[in-house]
């Protein structure tokens, strides 16, 4: 059975519960869910007939079978966080997201996979307005319009390769027109610079629960179409790197939690991606063994993050600090979270980056080595470091908000378990990864006093240049400037341009109108005037000059007292000239 | 709210001297287990003691200050994109 049908029962059946046995049903659902998965046997397939298409909606293997083990297992956690959520909207926007996101990794063609590419954008969206702020939904406006622009590459890659290769299989995709378009859709659903500011600008802005279910799903499932379809395409690996740092250097501006937290997907996000830019066994592993760990620590930092937002109404670190004494539980398990981003040794972080570092080792890219080594110390330094110690410590906010509620302890404890237990005992994962990894070591003792210099020398140096962190209630310019004031600006353009011309043109058409209205109107007037020129004296007052003889004319016209003589002549010329052009 | 005014543990100076020499005695402690296991020099040139800790080190401080010098241009105020 498709895992994907626990969420579907939930959705159908929430109209039946209320309060909160709706909760429990929900609940009862991912585990459910992670029930199907566990059991899931490898090499399982369905198949369907589409348009010709023998569509495989449902496929069996490893690495897709890692990913809807992890993906189920968070949705366990995160409605167990959101036991006393009271929002039906959330919850079934939630169960839609997280089924069409499990969909998306069983899907073994492109077709069915643009399909739930498609349904988690829009029902991702829906965990952003539900937080029904201005900020919310706005942002989730320029959320779902970024995800429609990539599904919209990925559609036109899909239809420029299948009309290529006649395939529409899932696998490994050929450097041609057709991959690079799927690529570019994936890649921005990855936030990828310069389409990574969605990710910061959105989900921080989402609700509590929101937070915690967004965090894991779109980018997890762009990591897996990455390993899927792009393995050692090597401009993954620049990209990767750009992200890892990208992550990194806005964190540090940033003064919202969330958003801290969010610059870190993009941050780890780009590990992973340099893991299947790699594209060795080893480096897929590791990829793989990260996306997995990521979301466990991922998961934990939004929801110590969000109890803290539950809690106080807050996220700006220059409005919190303060809050170990309040919340002593939520620290302790966030820290836990922290130290994991961090790949602490002991922490699941650490069994699973290592691997994709000993990957570029392996393979000789010394300079993405460097890179990464960068990054490792950097992601301490704004996750390990810095979102603790801002939200918690530093200065006293006076804050003094109860301690996160029972079941999101339970929740967040659940997850610090995990990511310690993996940590120490790595073998469960590695034995869930779609190659064998025999002969890696996460714990070869001179890696491990390596690791521990990097990462205490680094939080000495956090320490020694605390005076320059400090935060501002800023804003930081991003590449999405283009479509925010760009925007506004090609639209402003566009206007001048295009009314102004419509400005012209209508005084253009009007005046050429009333030029012509005028003209017809003088041309009896002028008539008169050269005919009444041939003989001066058949008109009015005998020989007078032209502008007596006009101004004679008129008055004669207006009055419609014409000689008679003059009017016979021209009625009798007028009617020969329509007999002869009738005839 | 409040429930107390008196220095917590984290603020007096004496546990703040506490923490700050226990992280540099974990830093010393990190240096001197190279003597007994050193990591696998990869680029030629990290081969001598504490390279990983200078490299760490140097790192949070070239990120903080270019992470600094880009805010002077980057930042903006909160309602930058208001209008």
């Amino acid at each position: 059975m498709h895992p994907l049908f626990a969420y579907l029962g939930a959705v159908a059946l929430i109209p039946i519960f209320t309060g909160v046995w709706r909760n429990r049903m929900v609940l009862a659902a991912a585990l459910f869910g992670l029930f199907v998965v566990h059991s899931l046997p490898e090499g399982l397939t369905a198949t369907a007939s589409f348009l010709g298409h023998e569509l495989t909606l449902f496929r069996v293997d490893a690495l897709s079978r890692m990913f809807g083990y992890i993906f189920c297992l968070n949705s366990v956690f995160a409605f167990l966080f959101a036991y006393k959520l009271v929002d039906v909207r959330q919850q079934l926007a939630a169960l839609c997201y997280i089924g069409s996101a499990v969909g998306a990794v069983f899907a073994g063609d492109l077709i069915t996979l643009y399909v739930f590419w498609e349904v988690m954008a829009v029902a991702s969206t829906f965990l952003i307005l539900a937080r029904k702020t201005t900020l919310s939904s706005g942002a989730g406006f320029r959320y779902v319009l970024v995800h429609l622009f990539g599904g919209l590459c990925m559609l036109a890659g899909i239809i420029v390769h299948v009309q290529a290769t006649g395939s529409i299989a899932l696998t490994s995709l050929a450097p041609n027109l057709g991959g690079w378009l799927i690529l570019a859709g994936v890649l921005i659903n990855v936030s990828a610079f310069p389409f990574a500011r969605w990710l910061s600008e959105s989900y921080p802005e989402a609700t509590v629960t929101g937070g915690v279910i967004l965090s894991a799903y779109t980018t997890k499932t762009a990591v897996y179409v990455l390993l899927r379809s792009f393995p050692g395409w090597e401009v993954l690996i620049v990209v990767g790197c750009v992200m890892a740092v990208y992550g990194i250097i806005y964190a540090i501006l940033e003064n919202d939690m969330r958003r801290i937290l969010a610059f870190s997907i993009t941050n780890q996000a780009g590990f992973m991606v340099v893991g299947a830019g790699i594209g060795t066994a080893l480096s897929i592993n590791g990829a793989a063994a990260h996306a997995f760990c990521s979301i466990l620590y991922t998961s934990l930092l939004w929801m110590s993050a969000g109890a803290v937002l539950a809690a106080t109404g807050k996220s700006k670190c220059t409005e919190l600090g303060g809050l170990h004494k309040a919340m002593p539980l939520t620290l302790l398990l966030g820290f836990i979270g922290a130290l994991t981003i961090s790949s602490f040794p002991g922490t699941a972080g650490f069994t699973s980056k290592t691997m994709i570092l000993q990957a570029a080792a392996n393979e000789h890219l010394l300079w993405v080595l460097l890179v990464l080594e960068v990054a490792s110390a950097g992601v301490f330094l704004h996750a390990g470091l810095k979102y603790p110690f801002f939200v918690f410590f530093s200065k006293d906010s006076g804050l003094r908000p109860p301690e996160a509620p029972r079941h999101m302890l339970l929740s967040m404890g659940g997850l610090a378990f995990l990511c310690l237990l993996i940590g120490v005992y790595p073998q469960p994962l590695y034995a869930m990864l779609p190659f064998d990894p025999a002969g890696f070591d996460a714990y070869k003792a001179g890696k491990l006093v390596g690791h521990m210099q990097l990462l205490l020398f680094s939080a000495a140096a956090f320490f020694v240049m605390l005076p320059l962190l400090r935060n501002t209630d800023t804003v930081t310019l991003d590449a999405d400037w283009f479509y925010r004031r760009g925007g506004s600006l090609f639209y402003r353009a566009v206007s001048a341009v295009f009314n102004g011309l419509n400005e012209v043109s209508a005084k253009a058409a009007g005046g050429f109108v009333h030029g012509f209205a005028e003209f017809c109107r003088k041309i009896p007037e002028r008539v008169l005037l050269v005919v009444t020129s041939l003989n001066p004296d058949s008109f009015g007052s005998g020989r007078a000059n032209s502008a007596l003889r006009l101004k004679q004319i008129r008055e004669s016209l207006d009055a419609a007292a014409l000689p008679v003589g003059g009017s016979l002549v021209a009625v009798t010329l007028g009617l020969a000239v329509l007999l002869a052009l009738v005839l | 709210m409040s429930k107390n005014n008196k220095p917590d543990f984290f603020d007096k100076p004496k546990t703040r001297r506490m923490l700050w020499a226990l992280l540099w005695a974990a830093c010393g402690l990190s240096l001197v287990a190279q003597f007994f296991a050193s990591p696998e020099p990869h680029f030629g040139f990290d081969g001598f003691l504490g390279f990983n800790a200078l490299f760490g080190f140097a790192c949070v401080v070239a990120l903080v200050l270019a992470g600094r010098g880009l805010g002077f241009i980057l930042k903006r105020d909160t309602n930058y994109y208001d209008d």
